[in-house]
């Protein structure tokens, strides 16, 4: 396992695609729960002729969009994982039946309870990280996908392939109305992943040995020790 | 009833109410139009009613208020009520035919036993299962055991109104006499649910008629709900939906936008998540519906809308949590807990650095 080498020389961690996709993907969040937030809280336009106007229209256009954004990308992201580097695939696996993991793991959350001095090294995510980018972004983007679709199917009409793909899930979930309440409850959920990863982000990369929010800018794991 | 040579068809019965030829060739062109069907399919409707044996309709009462039964009747086609109700009344209705006690019994026996497995059971209202059904005794029995009894020789039910298809008012948390819609005590029918407190009396004759005139059920969604009615909310085809784009929106009972017939999204309209007719048929033979009336949609078709929430949200409470909150408050509450926590943990960081720092440099 990388992290137990002894780490000095930079790594390329993530590869350009990746990057990319971080970026893309991170920007398409935010549009959507503030389009999201919009859409359940909408403003008022209260001059003039409905023709004259169109903003709920173009509110749920720009989440509309978005939402195909995210849903395409997690896909090449999924797709990179198969043939990127070895980092591409800890996103989508985290290595719950490696028992260093969790000990790395464990580490990791006392280092956050202030009950270590230092962290470890880690090439890839370290383990507290890479369980919260699986539970928390990847089960909550398919989550958002697949009931945004859904309801993305009934404005598109039955027959629609949105309504054919992911119709089913409004009566498995207990109707629209219940779907909307969860899918806005799904918003918060990935809010909370969103304050906790950027706080980490920038923490990590004053207080950890190693280069983080900069690795996802060019990609490589620089270390700031030679200790192992 | 008198023995015929040949079996008796709806035309048969008709001209025996004394519905007139020409009534009864309007009565196709009308049928087709509400279905939706081209004017080729009048012809069709007309030798089907002419050549096919009668199905007859046996009309069972449950745990129900009748509000069914009184849309049903108010049919804004006089002819299309009065030619159905011809075809109905003469088997069983509780409610609407003239006879009662046991000389009704027996006609119910009668019809199942003559039509056996050919007759259509429609059911308004729905079988309470707590304490062996006896919240609802029809004819000295629980009506379950009636609804079963009724149900093994039909060759489909319809189920009408909420109470029927999702249970609604009776059914509502705590649902004390386990009142329970009828697809999960008949499983091995085909059932058709027309939803809605109550059900549009045009949806309502219009899937009967289909049911006869046709001698099959209509087209379903996933649900079991005929595509032709329940295949669009009533957001896709409200007259305020331009409103609702443009971003105008009332926002309280006596504002001006209410008056200038905005938008009601934001005053809690459930029109976006309802699937029914309403805004395409209307009511009361077309003159409005509720959102007309200045009123939003209560989505009274939807499964459990009286455990949805107030009528007047926009963002509708959850009951996952056993908590009355909707998602904005779990979901405030939880980031706003996260962000405390986060500063709070950054001010512990940047001591600790603080200290590190000097300690290294001592
Ligand atoms: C991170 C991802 C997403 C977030 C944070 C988000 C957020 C939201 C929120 C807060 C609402 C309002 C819910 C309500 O209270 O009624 C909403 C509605 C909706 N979202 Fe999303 N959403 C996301 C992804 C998606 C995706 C991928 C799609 C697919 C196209 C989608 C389609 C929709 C649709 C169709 C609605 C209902 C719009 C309406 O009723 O007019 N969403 N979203
Ligand atoms: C200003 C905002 C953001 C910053 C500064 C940031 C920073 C970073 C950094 C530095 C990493 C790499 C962590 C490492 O070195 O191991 C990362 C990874 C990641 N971030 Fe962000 N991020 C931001 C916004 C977001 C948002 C909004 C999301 C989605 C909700 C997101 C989802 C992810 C995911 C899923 C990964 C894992 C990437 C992979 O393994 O492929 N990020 N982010
Ligand atoms: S009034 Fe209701 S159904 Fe009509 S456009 Fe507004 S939200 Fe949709
Ligand atoms: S407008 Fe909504 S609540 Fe009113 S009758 Fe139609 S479906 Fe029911």
């Amino acid at each position: 396992m990388a992290s137990i080498e002894t780490l000095s020389q930079p790594i390329y961690v993530y590869e350009k695609p990746v990057r990319l996709w971080h970026w893309i993907n991170a920007l398409a969040i935010v549009a959507l729960a503030v389009t999201g937030f919009l859409i359940a809280w909408p403003p008022v336009v209260t001059s003039g002729e409905a023709s004259d106007h169109y903003l709920m229209g173009y509110i749920r256009f720009v989440h509309f969009s978005s939402g195909y954004v995210l849903a395409v990308g997690l896909v090449g992201r999924a797709y990179w994982a198969l043939v990127g580097n070895r980092y591409a695939r800890e996103l989508f696996a985290p290595r719950v039946h490696d028992a260093y993991w969790w000990q790395a793991l464990l580490h990791e959350v006392r280092w956050y309870l202030f009950l270590v001095e230092e962290p470890r090294k880690h090439a890839g995510h370290n383990p507290l990280a890479g369980l919260a980018m699986f539970l928390f972004y990847v089960l909550g983007s398919v989550f958002m996908i697949v009931t945004g679709f859904a309801l993305y199917g009934e404005g598109l009409g039955s027959g629609s392939w949105a309504a054919n793909a992911f119709g089913w899930v409004l009566p498995a979930l207990g109707g629209s109305q219940q779907v909307h309440s969860l899918h806005h409850l799904g918003m918060w959920y990935l809010v909370v992943f969103t304050l906790i990863h950027v706080y980490v982000a920038v923490r990590e990369q004053h207080l950890s040995r190693q280069s983080v929010t900069t690795t996802m800018i060019d990609g490589w794991r620089v270390w700031k020790d030679d200790r192992p | 009833m008198a023995t015929t040579a040949r079996p008796e068809t709806f035309y048969d019965v008709m001209r025996r109410q004394g519905v007139t030829r020409r009534s009864f060739l309007k009565f196709c062109g009308l049928t087709a139009s509400a279905l939706a069907l081209g004017p080729e399919f009048i012809g069709t409707i007309a030798h089907a009613m002419e050549t096919k044996p009668r199905t007859p309709v046996l009309w069972l009462h449950g745990l129900e208020c009748t509000c069914c039964s009184e849309s049903f009747i108010r049919s804004a086609h006089p002819l299309a009520k009065d030619v159905v109700l011809s075809m109905l009344s003469l088997d069983y209705d509780d409610t609407l035919m003239a006879a009662a006690g046991f000389q009704a019994e027996a006609m119910l026996e009668d019809t199942m036993q003559k039509y056996k497995g050919r007759y259509i059971l429609a059911v308004e209202g729905n079988p309470p299962l707590n304490e062996d059904g006896m919240f609802c005794i029809v004819g000295g029995k629980p009506f379950v055991e009636r609804l079963r009894y009724a149900a093994k020789d039909a060759a489909a039910i319809i189920a009408w109104g909420s109470c029927a298809s999702n249970g609604c008012v009776q059914a509502a948390r705590p649902n004390p006499t386990q009142a329970t819609p009828i697809h999960k005590v008949i499983t091995d029918k085909p059932i058709i649910k027309v939803p809605g407190c109550p059900p549009i009396a045009e949806v309502m004759t219009g899937v009967v008629t289909y049911m006869l005139a046709f001698d099959k059920i209509p087209e379903l969604d996933a649900q079991g709900r005929p595509k032709m009615f329940y295949g669009q909310r009533i957001h896709d085809k409200c007259y305020r939906r331009p409103h609702f784009d443009a971003g105008q929106f009332v926002e309280h009972w006596d504002d001006e936008a209410a008056r200038k017939g905005y938008c009601l999204y934001k005053v809690g309209c459930k029109g976006p998540t309802t699937y029914n007719a309403c805004s395409t048929v209307r009511w009361n033979n077309g003159v409005s519906f509720p959102i007309q009336s200045g009123h939003g949609c209560i989505g009274c078709s939807e499964e459990n809308f009286w455990d949805k929430g107030s009528f007047y949200d926009r963002v509708t409470e959850l009951n996952v949590f056993g908590v009355e909150a909707n998602a904005d408050k779990v979901g405030l509450a939880a980031a706003g807990a996260v962000g405390v926590g986060i500063a709070a943990h950054a001010a512990v960081s940047i001591a600790k650095k603080k200290d590190h720092e000097k300690e290294t440099q001592e």
